[in-house]
């Protein structure tokens, strides 16, 4: 949970920055977090998978600024012809000579998207997304143990396909492509629903899904609650949104309605008789993991405020962008969890599992 | 206590109801061993009692179950959830988490127990079932055995009055399975919980059921002392069959009964049936095979030689890497190294089983795998076999005749779904057999079948070695193969630790050896023919 936050802030800090100074030193905090604070469990090698995500954004980020985006700013770097379109769509360039400061700036609002996604997948990796949704309140916990079991699914359902591919090898058929799929889908979906189905039954013989009693006026008061946060949210998003607006439909609704939803989802809880074994605890680190994430969002807002053009660099005409040393410092601080917070534990005892090969009966 | 009053259960579209009119009473701590044909409502009868019929598969429940006092007809499955506890057949289908602690967890989550009494439980539970050392282990990476003994594990700990069981070892090797059979038994005599077991393999239950329910035929169901109900029931395991053959009183139900009452046939002369017939020409020469996955080794290096006229059986742990030579050998899976030839009758002329297309390779060695119904893709069986003759380039009408000898009357416009386990297995072995492969593999098929459909398996694999095919069949089925097989291979870690004749092989091991072998050792009968013919007259 701590780390989602502090990955959040982190995201957050990014995300009006263009400039690459700033935006490489984040990056570099993430992964030197991850590096040293990431646990041993399957998850914990995704990181590399957003990294690899992030640069195929830049990829297509800089494409995109030669084919259709506004060429302006300094040297050619590319000649190439324009390609005029017809009047309807006026505007749009097509090709174009490439100009360097234009590229430039295509290059850093990637990266700045990359650096974003490479933060959540900090948190992804630092974090087990399952325990994020074992923290949520009570109404929602079904929720979350629904998207638990879909994440669990996906697996389940690659080994399936692979299965049903090698057993149609079985019957001399290596057909691919557009026939062969009835055949794959076929066996993998009544697989795949016959497992749902069972999954299902056991786990409503187990408990899920049960209420206490909840009296009448109780639920009424609870779909009040809920109906009416959802209702003063709308309105006070519309009121925040709009500027001409009286005054109190724009903070005050939103922060009511967020009230009341919040109300609505502790009354609706209640109805849940849940427990949590082993709740994850919430200590010093957690909070320090917090306060650095959060402490380089407020720096970067801060020196938005009084200096804007320092997150950015300049691209017309291009040129060094500056060093705002309050920001660079903000990140700096979200780098302290990897060296202040406690190292994960090691990886967990498997006793007879670890040293017994994998059951090779379902992976012929 | 659990009490069923006058029960009827149907189903909308079938004729007549599953069961019918079925009162029972079973008392606190007591194991309830449930027993009938495949298909003939013993999960309906479970479900039953667990809630999920009718609140989850649907269906008209007549009459009233009570479960300590709660009826079903109020109470659904969830609602019953600190009071009977379920294990089904796959445990990996029911796991919610992924580490054994928070699944031990799950249930007392979902009843909303406090922190300090669920971390109690969990220990107290790992202690039971003597699984403390796998606490933070992956579910999916312990074995078949660990895995069934941390599904009761999850159940018990909401400390539930009854345990339902719908074949809880028929996945597992014999050694898993009389693992997770200790646990139960000892779940009924320590902590006096009542267990409702269904189970294919009586042999393993029996003596230690204290009573008998028998879902019969059209879902009549009785229920009664295990030696009086064994006595007319139409499932028997080798022992009562021999108990009813002799005529012995009371029928034993033990190995440690019946070989009392066998003490004078051990004197007899051992007069073995039949003259083992000359192997045939080798058919299949595997050399030097390894596989491996991975890191892990599945197979080392193993040599096998299969020959025309023979039934082999490949027996070992789960694990031990049977599945993975079998792949190999039919040249689907993976190989690391080594070599497959098919022999044509004389030495020089070979083929390179793993060189050919998947076509090409079929008609040379079939394969049917363990999940036998991916190989099924069309809507009906009519259109299965079609496919099959046009696939493997015979004559339309070869499937749907081979069909008819494995498995006689199962109508062309019937979904493969819709069929039960063994028509399924015979409509696969149908297909498999269309492209006429000279040798046969055989994947855990007897896994679901009960005695009857495992003696029609039978038939048809010696029918099969009868007109000179060869036979290999990886099962945990020690009776199966006792009664089938000419021949034992033995895996363990992937490598051969045991090769030789039947006789040889089973009745030496303490895990593999049959009923009436344990029964009448050191005589060298495996089956209840065998003692037939031995002892001719009963005394």
């Amino acid at each position: 949970m701590a780390w989602w936050l502090w990955a959040i802030g982190l995201a957050v800090a990014v995300s009006n920055v263009t400039n690459p100074f700033l935006l490489l030193t984040a990056l570099c905090v993430a992964a030197l977090v991850v590096l040293s604070r990431r646990g041993s469990s399957p998850w914990a090698g995704s990181f590399r998978l957003y990294l690899w995500l992030g640069g195929f954004i830049v990829l297509v980020r800089a494409v995109l600024h030669v084919l259709v985006g506004l060429k302006f700013g300094g040297a050619v770097v590319l000649p190439l012809p324009e390609v005029s379109l017809p009047s309807w769509a006026a505007g749009i360039n097509l090709l174009g000579d490439v100009r360097l400061g234009g590229l430039v700036g295509a290059v850093t609002e990637g990266l700045r998207l990359a650096v974003m996604i490479a933060c959540i997948g900090a948190a992804n990796s630092l974090a087990n997304p399952k325990r994020l949704l074992r923290t949520l309140p009570g109404a929602l916990s079904e929720i979350g143990s629904a998207v638990v079991v879909t994440i669990s699914v996906a697996p389940q359902l690659a080994e399936s396909v692979q299965r049903v591919m090698r057993a149609r090898a079985l019957r001399g058929d290596t057909s691919r492509g557009i026939r062969a799929v009835p055949r794959v889908a076929l066996p993998v979906l009544e697989d795949t629903l016959d497992r749902s189905l069972m999954l299902a039954s056991a786990m409503d013989s187990r408990g899920y899904g049960r209420r206490r009693e909840v009296g009448g006026a109780r639920r009424a008061l609870t779909a009040a609650c809920t109906l009416g946060g959802l209702l003063a949210s709308a309105v006070g998003i519309y009121g925040v949104l709009d500027a001409t607006t009286p005054g109190w439909m724009g903070l005050p609704a939103l922060s009511l309605g967020i009230g009341l939803s919040l109300a609505g989802i502790w009354l609706g809880g209640a109805a849940n008789a849940r427990s949590t074994y082993r709740p994850d605890p919430w200590r010093g680190a957690e909070w320090l993991t917090v306060a650095c994430g959060a402490a380089a969002a407020v720096a970067v807002q801060f020196v938005r405020r009084t200096d804007a053009a320092s997150l950015g660099i300049p691209l017309d005409p291009l040129g060094v962008p500056a060093l705002p040393l309050l920001a660079l410092a903000g990140l700096l601080v979200a780098a302290l969890p990897a060296f202040l917070t406690p190292p994960p534990p090691p990886p967990s005892p498997r006793g007879a599992a670890a040293s017994r090969p994998l059951p090779a009966e379902v992976h012929p | 206590m659990i009490e069923l009053d006058r029960v009827s259960v149907s189903f909308e579209g079938e004729s007549e109801p599953v069961l019918r009119d079925v009162s029972l009473r079973l008392e606190e701590g007591e194991l309830a061993l449930v027993v009938g044909r495949t298909g003939s409502g013993k999960s309906t009868l479970l479900g039953a009692i667990t809630g999920h019929v009718p609140h989850f598969t649907g269906g008209t429940l007549a009459g009233s179950v009570r479960v300590f006092g709660r009826d079903t007809r109020e109470h659904r499955p969830r609602d019953l959830a600190d009071l009977v506890g379920v294990v089904g057949q796959d445990p990996l289908a029911g796991f919610v988490t992924d580490t054994v602690e928070e699944e031990l967890a799950y249930g007392m989550e979902q009843l909303g127990l406090g922190a300090s009494t669920m971390r109690k439980r969990v220990e107290e539970t790992l202690d039971v079932l003597g699984i403390a050392d796998l606490r933070g282990a992956a579910l999916r990476e312990l074995s078949g055995g660990q895995q069934q003994r941390v599904a009761i594990g999850s159940v018990l700990t909401t400390h539930p009055k009854v345990l339902v069981l719908d074949e809880p070892t028929s996945a597992l090797d014999p050694t898993g399975a009389e693992d997770v059979l200790a646990t139960i038994t000892r779940l009924v005599h320590d902590l006096a919980v009542t267990v409702v077991v269904a189970e294919h393999r009586i042999e393993r239950v029996l003596q230690y059921a204290d009573t008998l329910v028998h879902v019969g035929a059209h879902g009549v169901v009785t229920q009664g002392d295990p030696a009086e109900v064994m006595r007319t029931a139409d499932v028997a395991p080798p022992v009562v069959e021999l108990g009813r053959w002799a005529g012995w009183e009371p029928l034993p139900l033990s190995v440690r009964d019946a070989r009392r009452r066998a003490a004078p046939w051990r004197s007899l002369p051992a007069s073995p049936r039949e003259v083992v017939a000359a192997p045939g020409p080798v058919l299949l020469d595997a050399r030097r095979v390894t596989v491996t996955h991975d890191a892990v080794v599945a197979v080392a290096e193993v040599d096998v030689t299969l020959r025309a006229g023979e039934v082999t059986a490949l027996m070992g742990r789960n694990g031990a890497g049977k599945s993975s030579l079998l792949w190999a050998v039919q040249g689907s899976g993976p190989m690391r190294s080594g070599t497959v030839r098919r022999r044509h009758g004389s030495s020089s002329d070979e083929t390179d089983v793993r060189a050919l297309d998947a076509a090409e390779r079929r008609r040379h060695v079939g394969l049917v795998p363990q999940s036998a119904a991916d190989l099924l893709y069309l809507d009906t069986v009519g259109a299965e076999c079609t496919q099959a003759d046009s696939e493997s380039g015979r004559e339309p009408g070869t499937c749907r005749s081979l069909l008819d000898d494995l498995a006689p009357g199962i109508p062309d416009d019937r979904h493969p779904r819709d069929l039960s386990e063994g028509q399924r297995l015979a409509v696969v072995l149908a297909v498999q057999l269309t492209a006429d492969p000279p040798v046969l593999l055989l994947d855990e098929p007897t896994r679901g079948l009960d005695y009857a459909g495992k003696g029609a398996l039978r038939a048809a694999l010696r029918r099969l070695v009868a007109r000179g095919r060869s036979v290999v069949v990886s099962t945990h089925d020690v009776e199966f193969v006792a009664e089938s097989a000419d021949r034992v291979v033995v895996m363990a870690a992937g490598e051969v630790v045991a090769d030789g004749p039947t006789a040889d092989v089973v009745v030496a091991s303490p895990a593999f050896a049959p009923q009436v072998a344990k029964i009448t050792s050191p005589q060298p009968w495996l089956t209840v023919d065998d003692v037939r013919y031995a002892v001719r007259e009963p005394s």
